[in-house]
């Protein structure tokens, strides 16, 4: 078992099983996350061996993105990557979320080999990729449905009245997207998102677009529903303090091309973590120097 | 849609003076033609006929509501009948490249044929007026719409394709929920065009095949040397083609979304 909140509650493990490269020393506040008890979470997602290249006309050579890529997300953590714009990072997560397909390699979810996208694996995308169409409510409604096709309309709307209140959208239910700031767009995508109860949640850069002041509020209400609802979480991002303030490992990916990992950090940092906080914490400026240098690094 | 009230007011004299010097220019040119019905002719003409829209005197004599009623049947019958052949047309055009690639030219060409200009070939094949003047209009409702619906199908956000695939949406659901609402504002364009141009193919083709509407209308008063009712008679087309394209600018406006 996990508890997100109290982990000093656990008694630290001895060794980390999931002994990565790279992995910085413990200390003895933050270690225990990953180890609880005696039950170790087992990898839900594992990246095998990816790869994706292209042939961009007027060139011989094919461009390589990325060779012979693997991770694995446990489950219910919430696991980063985090690299340069261009780096791949995007690409990686739409071969994980079947939108993209790679030129090698297997994508394994919960034991079985997935390759088409669905709803196992919900994305949440930047531009939020919302149906301008409808309303808010329209866009969960539509992801609701689809998930549970065999619900009456109260169910469905029920359900997703539930979401939208999570997010604290349910005054915005019938407005339409463009009528939205990109934080309420967000929360909506993230509403879709979690209705659904995917095994994994992808996000795609989902706070770059949203104005600074937002970003820190919508940051906290994902973290808290990750916690309420126990999600695994796989997100992408260019941003050093987000990656560290939500995630509790981070993969560190090289700029393109031939992009590959080359660290991975366990944000030993108790939960819960708050923004003004966390800066206080000891190991954050250790984590964020060793993220900093490592993506001053070249290839 | 609204447009502001304080820009609103110009407009409408300008419009006032220009029908005016439009009366103007014709009184004038009808006084020196002494043949050419003037506008106070086609006015009183005009209200022979207006205030008896549904006079009945036998096939070839009936009102105008009567024969505007027999063409709009006609048009939204053949339009209809166009519309979803063109629409299922072009989603499956839209959704795959290499088919609207190969098609694309023939569309085009075909977009460019006046549907008059099959008349004598649908004539030869249905020998039946009725029926050829609604495939007339049919031919006329189909090119539009199904080039603006393919162009719309394939040039819909990836975005929201991907939606729909991880919310593993079937085939028929996702046409239904994602790619026609997507594509819905480009398909009422095409859509308005088609009516726009099946409203102009079908009084040529009632003139022509003699089948009673606005058309045969037109064609029977040139035959009585009534000028004065063919001038009547293109007003009400005008009119009539107005207040269509005006029903399809709101569908567009209900249909539109900001991206």
């Amino acid at each position: 078992m996990w508890t997100r909140t109290e982990p000093e509650d656990q008694a630290p493990a001895a060794a980390p099983l999931f002994g990565p490269v790279g992995v910085l020393p413990q200390d003895d506040r933050g270690g225990s996350r990953r180890q609880g008890g005696t039950t170790v979470s087992k990898a839900m997602l594992e990246v095998e061996k990816i790869s994706k290249h292209f042939t961009l006309s007027g060139q011989k050579e094919p461009f390589c993105v990325f060779r012979d890529l693997s991770l694995q997300v446990r489950e219910k953590e919430y696991l980063s990557v985090l690299g340069h714009s261009g780096c791949g990072k995007s690409t990686l997560l739409n071969i994980i979320a079947g939108i993209d397909t790679a030129n090698s390699g297997h994508i394994i979810l919960n034991g079985r080999e997935v390759q088409e996208p669905g709803l196992d694996r919900m994305v949440v995308f930047q531009n939020f990729a919302l149906m301008p169409w409808l309303t808010v409510f329209g866009n969960v409604r539509l992801a609701v449905r689809a998930r549970y096709p065999e619900w009456s309309k109260q169910q469905v709307a029920d359900w997703v009245d539930k979401y939208l209140d999570m997010v604290g959208l349910s005054g915005a239910a019938n407005k339409r997207p463009w009528e939205l700031s990109g934080g309420m767009r967000q929360r909506a995508g993230i509403a879709r998102a979690f209705s659904v109860k995917p095994s994994i949640m992808l996000l795609d850069e989902p706070f770059a677009q949203i104005d600074a002041l937002t970003r820190g509020v919508i940051q906290d209400e994902l973290v808290r529903m990750w916690e309420e609802t126990g999600i695994t979480i796989f997100m992408v991002t260019h941003d050093v303090d987000e990656a560290i303030l939500l995630s509790d490992r981070i993969m560190l990916m090289s700029p393109g091309p031939q992009a590959k990992f080359m660290d991975e950090i366990e944000v030993d940092i108790p939960r819960p973590r708050k923004r003004i906080s966390i800066i206080e914490h000891p190991r954050f400026y250790e984590i964020r120097n060793r993220i900093i240098s490592f993506l001053s690094q070249k290839g | 849609m609204a447009v502001p009230s304080d820009t609103a007011k110009g407009w409408i004299w300008l419009s006032l003076v220009v029908l005016l010097l439009f009366l103007g220019v014709w009184a004038l040119f009808a006084l020196t033609s002494k043949t050419f019905p003037s506008p106070a002719a086609v006015a009183r003409e005009s209200w022979f006929f207006l205030s008896r829209p549904f006079y009945d005197g036998g096939p070839n004599d009936k009102g105008i509501a009567i024969l505007t009623a027999y063409s709009l049947a006609r048009l939204c019958t053949g339009f209809l009948a166009g519309s979803v052949v063109a629409i299922l047309l072009g989603v499956i055009l839209g959704l795959n490249q290499t088919l609207f690639k190969a098609l694309n030219p023939y569309i085009q060409m075909l977009k460019a044929i006046s549907p008059i200009a099959w008349m004598p070939l649908l004539l030869y094949s249905v020998k039946d007026s009725g029926w050829a003047a609604l495939l007339v209009v049919f031919m006329a409702s189909l090119w539009p719409t199904l080039a603006n619906t393919a162009f719309g199908v394939s040039n819909i956000k990836a975005d929201y394709l991907n939606i729909a695939n991880i919310l593993q949406m079937k085939p028929l659901t996702k046409v239904c929920k994602v790619i026609l609402p997507a594509a819905g504002p480009t398909i009422v364009a095409g859509l308005k065009i088609s009516m726009g141009s099946a409203w102009v193919a079908i009084v040529p083709a009632e003139a022509l095949l003699g089948s009673l509407g606005l058309g045969y209308f037109v064609w029977n008063e040139w035959n009585n040397l009534s000028l004065a009712s063919v001038i009547f008679a293109i007003l009400i087309i005008g009119v009539v083609g107005v207040l269509i394209d005006n029903l399809f600018s709101r569908l567009a406006g209900g249909l539109a979304y900001v991206d």
